[in-house]
C-alpha cells in the first residue's frame, strides 16, 4: 500500500516531465517569447504563435467568472444565512447534480439554448451580428459550470464562521445585514478569493463545452461577440493533423503543459489560502 | 429593601423539539450586583442568559415563552427593534471573539452603528472604554493594529472594552474567564468587581470558588430548572435543598 | 446636538432596511436563478433528445459509418461507454481503497504526511482532463500502441483516481478517533481494524464515492478524445477502439445530416439520464445504509 501511495506523488511529476520533453523539440527551435508572444499560428510554416488561445483562454474565464461570481456570493449568502431548512434541502441536490453534469451536456445545451440566445436575443441589443458562436456564449456555459464548483466552496467557508462572532456583533446592537456585510463577508474574505482562485483554474482547464460554443478561429478575439479559441480547445481539435506536421505535436503538447502549469499554479495558491485561513479557527 | 430588581423572569420556558431545554424558571436579578448563575455543564445557564439578549431569536428551531421584563419592559414581547435591546447589554462570552478589524474600529464598532461619527468624539471614546478595561497602556500605540494580533487574555479585555462602548446598563458574562489563564482571570474578575457600582451584571460560570469569590447573588441551576436563588452569603452558608447541598460539597460535577 | 445625531441615525438605518430588502431579493434571486437553469438544462436536453429516441437507437449500431449513415443507432456507443466507465471504476476502486485505507489508518498519527497527500490530491483532481488525454496519447505514440479501450480505461482511472481517494477519504475521516481505540484496546491489527471495521463503518461513504467517480469516468470527453478512437462497432476485446457516448454526442451533433443529428441528441439524453440516475442512486443507498452505522 505504501508502494501504491508513492506511486500518486509520482504520478503529476511523470506528467509533467513527460509533456515537459515532448515539448522540448519545440522549445528548441523557438524562443519562449515567440511563442508566447507571437500571434502567427501557421503550423504548415513553421509559426506557433500561442498568442491568440492565450488571449481567448482568458477572455473566456474571465468574464465567465465575472458573470459567476457574483450570483454564487449572493446564492451563498442568501442559503447559510437566510432561507430556511426546506430550501436548503432542495439546493444541495440541485447544486449536486449541475456538479455531476458532463461537459459535453453543458456543450450541447450550449448549442441548443446559449448560441441562439446570444445571436438572436443579445447581439442585437448592442446592434452586433454575430453566428452567436463566440467568447460569450462560451463563457455563459462556462459561468454555470463552474457555479456549483464555486458555491459549495463558499458555503463550506461561511460555514466555518464561528456563530459567536455573530452573536457578538448582534449583541454589539448591529443589524442582520450590518453584520452580513462588517463581518462575515470580511472574515470569509480570504476563503472568497481562493474560491474565486478555484473556479478560475477550473474554468481555464474547461474543453469540451468550450469548445462546442467558442468558435474555434484563431485570430485574438476583439469583442465578446468574437469567436475565441481557448488553449484546451487547441489540444482538442488538432490532435489528428499532429503527427503530419513538424513540431506540430511539440507545439499541442506545450499548450498542455502551459494549460498545467497554470491551472496547478492558480490551484495551489488557492488552497494555502484556504489552509491558512482555516488554521485561524483551530 | 436598598435592591431593586433589574430583570424579572417569569415562566420561562424553552424547548428544541421535544427537549425541555428551560423548565418554568423565575428570578430577579437585582440592580447593580453581580448575579451569578451557576450549575453544572449543561444545565441550561448559557442558554437562560442569551434568552435575555435575545440571541435564542439566531436559532428558529428554539420555541420560548414567558416573559422576561427588563425595567418594567417585556422584551419577548415588545414592539421595539430587538437592536435597541440588544445594545442594552452586553455581552462577554466564553473564548473571546475579536470582529475581524483592528483593535479601534472593534471599539468604535458599536458606536458607529448608534450613529455616533464625529472623529474626536469617537477617539476619546474608544479611549475611555480602552481605559475602563485596563487595556489601554498596552494597545495605545497600536490601534490600527489587527484585534487578532492580541494575546487571548487582553483579547477578552477588548471584547469587554467593546461592550462597554455601547453604553449598555446590563453585562452578561458567558463563563468568561474559561480560556483564560489564572493572571487574566483575576484581572477580569478584578473588573468585574470595580464595575458592578454602575452596571447589573450577571455572570455564568460552573466554578463554584468564581461565585464564591465576586457573586452578591446567586441563581443555582440543575438540568434547566432553578432549584435555589438567594444573596451569596446566604446560598453559601446555609443551602435550603439536598441539591444545592451535594453541588456545594463537589458531588455532583 | 442630540436630536440631530438622532435623526441621522433613523435616517441611516431606514437607509440599511432599504438595503437589506434590496439585497434580499437579489439573493433569493441568485438562489433561484441557478435552480432555474438546471431545470433549462434537463428540459433542453429532453425536449431535442427524447424525439429521437427508439428502441432502433439503442439497440442497433451506426449503418453506413457513424458520421454519414442515416441508420442504426447507438449501440456502440452506450456499450463502449459501460465498458469503459466500470473498467476505469474498477482499476480506480482496487488502487484508490487501499491508498484511502492507508491515509486513514496506517498514517492517522503522522498527520503532516496526510495531509499533504490531500493537498496533492485536491491538485490531481484539479487537473483538466484534456492534459490526462494528451500525456496518454504521448505516452501512447512512444509504445506504439493504437486507439483503444484499454488505453482510454488506464487514462480515464487515472483521471478519476483521485477523485475516488478523496470521496472515500471523506467517508474515512468521520471515523472518531475513539472508535479507532477501542478496536485497538480489543486487540485488533491494523488490517483488521481497516477492513473490519472502518469498510462497515464507512459503507455509504464508499458507495457514494464509487457512484461519483462512475459518473465522472462516463461523462469525460476529453481523457477519451485521443485514446480511444471512435468506432461504429461494439469493441470485442480491450486492443480494439470504441465508441463513447460523450464522443458520440460530440462527433455527431456538428454532422449537416439530421439523422445524425438525431443520434447525438439521444446519446445526450442516455447520458443526462445515466448520470441523474447515479445522483438519485447515491442519495437513496447513503440514507438506507446510514441506518446501519453507528451514529456518534
Amino acid at each position: 500500500m505504501l508502494v501504491w501511495t508513492l506511486f500518486l506523488v509520482v504520478v503529476p511529476l511523470f506528467i509533467v516531465s513527460g509533456l515537459l520533453w515532448k515539448s522540448s523539440l519545440l522549445l528548441e527551435n523557438h524562443t519562449l517569447k515567440e511563442i508566447i508572444f507571437s500571434s502567427e499560428w501557421k503550423p504548415m510554416s513553421g509559426k506557433f504563435g500561442f498568442l491568440p488561445f492565450i488571449m481567448s483562454s482568458l477572455w473566456v474565464t474571465l468574464l465567465s467568472l465575472l458573470i459567476a461570481a457574483p450570483i454564487c456570493l449572493f446564492s451563498a449568502i442568501h442559503l447559510t444565512q437566510y432561507a430556511n431548512r426546506y430550501v436548503l434541502r432542495f439546493m444541495q441536490p440541485v447544486i449536486d447534480i449541475l456538479a455531476g453534469i458532463p461537459s459535453v451536456i453543458y456543450g450541447v445545451w450550449g448549442i441548443i439554448a446559449v448560441v441562439p440566445f446570444v445571436a438572436e436575443k443579445i447581439a442585437p441589443m448592442f446592434g452586433v451580428q454575430t453566428t452567436g458562436y463566440n467568447i460569450l456564449s462560451a463563457s455563459i456555459v462556462l459561468a454555470v459550470m463552474v457555479i456549483p464548483f464555486i458555491l459549495n466552496i463558499l458555503i463550506d467557508i461561511i460555514n466555518t464562521i464561528p456563530k459567536e462572532l455573530t452573536e457578538a456583533s448582534l449583541s454589539l446592537g448591529a443589524g442582520k445585514w450590518y453584520t452580513i456585510k462588517h463581518v462575515i463577508l470580511r472574515k470569509a474574505l480570504p476563503g472568497i478569493i481562493s474560491a474565486m482562485g478555484l473556479g478560475l483554474s477550473r474554468s481555464f482547464g474547461e474543453t469540451i463545452a468550450v469548445l462546442m460554443v467558442v468558435g474555434n478561429v484563431a485570430a485574438i478575439p476583439s469583442g465578446i461577440f468574437q469567436p475565441g479559441y481557448p488553449l484546451p480547445a487547441l489540444i482538442a481539435n488538432n490532435y489528428g493533423e499532429m503527427m503530419s506536421i513538424p513540431q506540430y505535436d511539440s507545439a499541442l503538447m506545450f499548450s498542455a503543459l502551459l494549460l498545467m502549469i497554470i491551472v496547478l499554479f492558480f490551484n495551489i495558491g488557492s488552497r494555502f489560502l484556504i489552509m491558512s485561513y482555516e488554521k485561524r479557527f483551530k | 429593601m436598598e435592591n431593586q430588581t433589574k430583570i424579572k423572569v417569569e415562566s420561562l420556558n424553552l424547548s428544541i423539539g421535544n427537549k425541555v431545554i428551560l423548565n418554568d424558571i423565575n428570578i430577579s436579578i437585582p440592580k447593580n450586583k453581580i448575579t451569578v448563575i451557576l450549575g453544572p455543564s449543561g444545565c441550561g445557564k448559557s442558554t437562560l442568559m442569551k434568552s435575555m439578549n435575545r440571541l435564542t431569536d439566531l436559532y428558529p428551531e428554539m420555541k420560548v415563552s414567558g416573559n422576561i421584563f427588563i425595567d418594567d419592559e417585556d422584551i419577548l414581547h415588545t414592539k421595539n427593534d430587538v437592536t435597541e435591546i440588544r445594545k442594552r447589554m452586553g455581552l462577554l462570552s466564553q473564548r473571546p471573539y475579536p470582529l475581524p478589524m483592528s483593535i479601534y474600529k472593534n471599539v468604535a464598532y458599536g458606536l458607529k452603528i448608534s450613529g455616533r461619527v464625529n472623529k474626536q468624539l469617537l477617539n476619546k471614546r474608544v479611549e475611555h472604554y480602552l481605559q475602563q478595561a485596563s487595556l489601554w497602556n498596552e494597545v495605545k500605540d497600536r490601534l490600527k493594529d489587527p484585534a487578532s494580533s492580541l494575546s487571548i487574555g487582553q483579547q477578552q479585555r477588548l471584547c469587554l472594552a467593546r461592550g462597554l462602548a455601547v453604553d449598555p446598563d446590563i453585562i452578561l458574562a458567558d463563563e468568561p474567564t474559561s480560556a483564560l489563564d489564572p493572571i487574566s482571570s483575576q484581572e477580569i474578575e478584578k473588573k468585574f468587581l470595580e464595575l458592578k457600582g454602575n452596571y447589573t451584571i450577571i455572570l455564568v460560570t460552573h466554578i463554584l470558588r468564581q461565585a464564591a469569590r465576586i457573586a452578591d447573588y446567586v441563581v443555582f441551576m440543575y438540568l434547566g430548572e432553578v432549584i435555589e436563588q438567594g444573596p451569596a452569603k446566604e446560598f453559601f452558608s446555609n443551602p435550603q435543598t439536598e441539591i444545592t447541598k451535594a453541588y456545594l460539597r463537589g458531588s455532583i460535577n | 446636538m442630540k436630536k440631530d445625531s438622532n435623526k441621522k441615525t433613523s435616517f441611516k438605518k431606514q437607509r440599511l432596511k432599504y438595503e437589506e430588502y434590496f439585497f434580499r431579493g437579489v439573493m433569493l434571486l441568485s438562489s433561484c436563478l441557478i435552480a432555474f437553469i438546471l431545470g433549462l438544462i434537463i428540459y433542453s436536453i429532453l425536449v431535442k433528445g427524447v424525439p429521437s429516441l427508439s428502441w432502433e437507437m439503442i439497440t442497433q449500431t451506426p449503418k453506413g459509418g457513424f458520421y454519414f449513415g442515416k441508420e442504426g443507432g447507438i449501440l456502440n456507443a452506450i456499450i463502449g461507454s459501460i465498458y469503459l466507465a466500470f473498467g476505469a471504476t474498477f482499476i480506480a476502486f482496487i488502487i484508490g481503497l487501499p491508498i484511502s485505507l492507508y491515509m486513514n489508518v496506517w498514517l492517522s498519527h503522522k498527520e503532516k504526511w496526510v495531509n499533504m497527500l490531500r493537498f496533492i490530491l485536491d491538485l490531481l483532481w484539479g487537473i483538466p482532463s484534456i492534459v490526462y488525454g494528451a500525456f496518454g496519447f504521448t505516452i501512447m505514440i512512444l509504445l506504439g500502441i493504437k486507439a483503444s479501450l484499454l488505453a482510454g480505461i488506464i487514462v480515464t482511472a487515472l483521471l478519476i483516481l483521485p477523485i475516488m481517494i478523496r470521496a472515500i477519504d471523506e467517508g474515512l475521516k468521520t471515523v472518531p478517533k475513539g472508535l479507532k481505540e477501542s478496536s485497538y484496546s480489543l486487540g485488533s491489527t491494523k488490517s483488521e481494524l481497516a477492513f473490519k471495521i472502518m469498510l462497515r463503518q464507512c459503507i455509504p461513504g464508499i458507495v457514494t464515492a464509487v457512484l461519483l467517480s462512475f459518473g465522472r469516468a462516463i461523462g469525460d470527453a476529453a481523457a477519451v478524445l485521443f485514446t480511444t478512437g471512435f468506432t461504429d462497432n461494439i469493441p470485442t476485446a480491450l486492443n480494439q477502439p470504441t465508441a463513447t457516448l460523450p464522443l458520440a454526442i460530440f462527433f455527431q451533433l456538428s454532422s449537416p445530416i439530421p439523422e445524425v443529428k438525431e443520434r447525438a441528441y439521444a446519446a445526450a439524453v442516455i447520458l443526462t439520464s445515466i448520470i441523474l440516475i447515479i445522483s438519485v442512486l447515491s442519495r437513496v443507498l447513503t440514507q438506507k445504509y446510514n441506518k446501519h452505522t453507528i451514529k456518534f
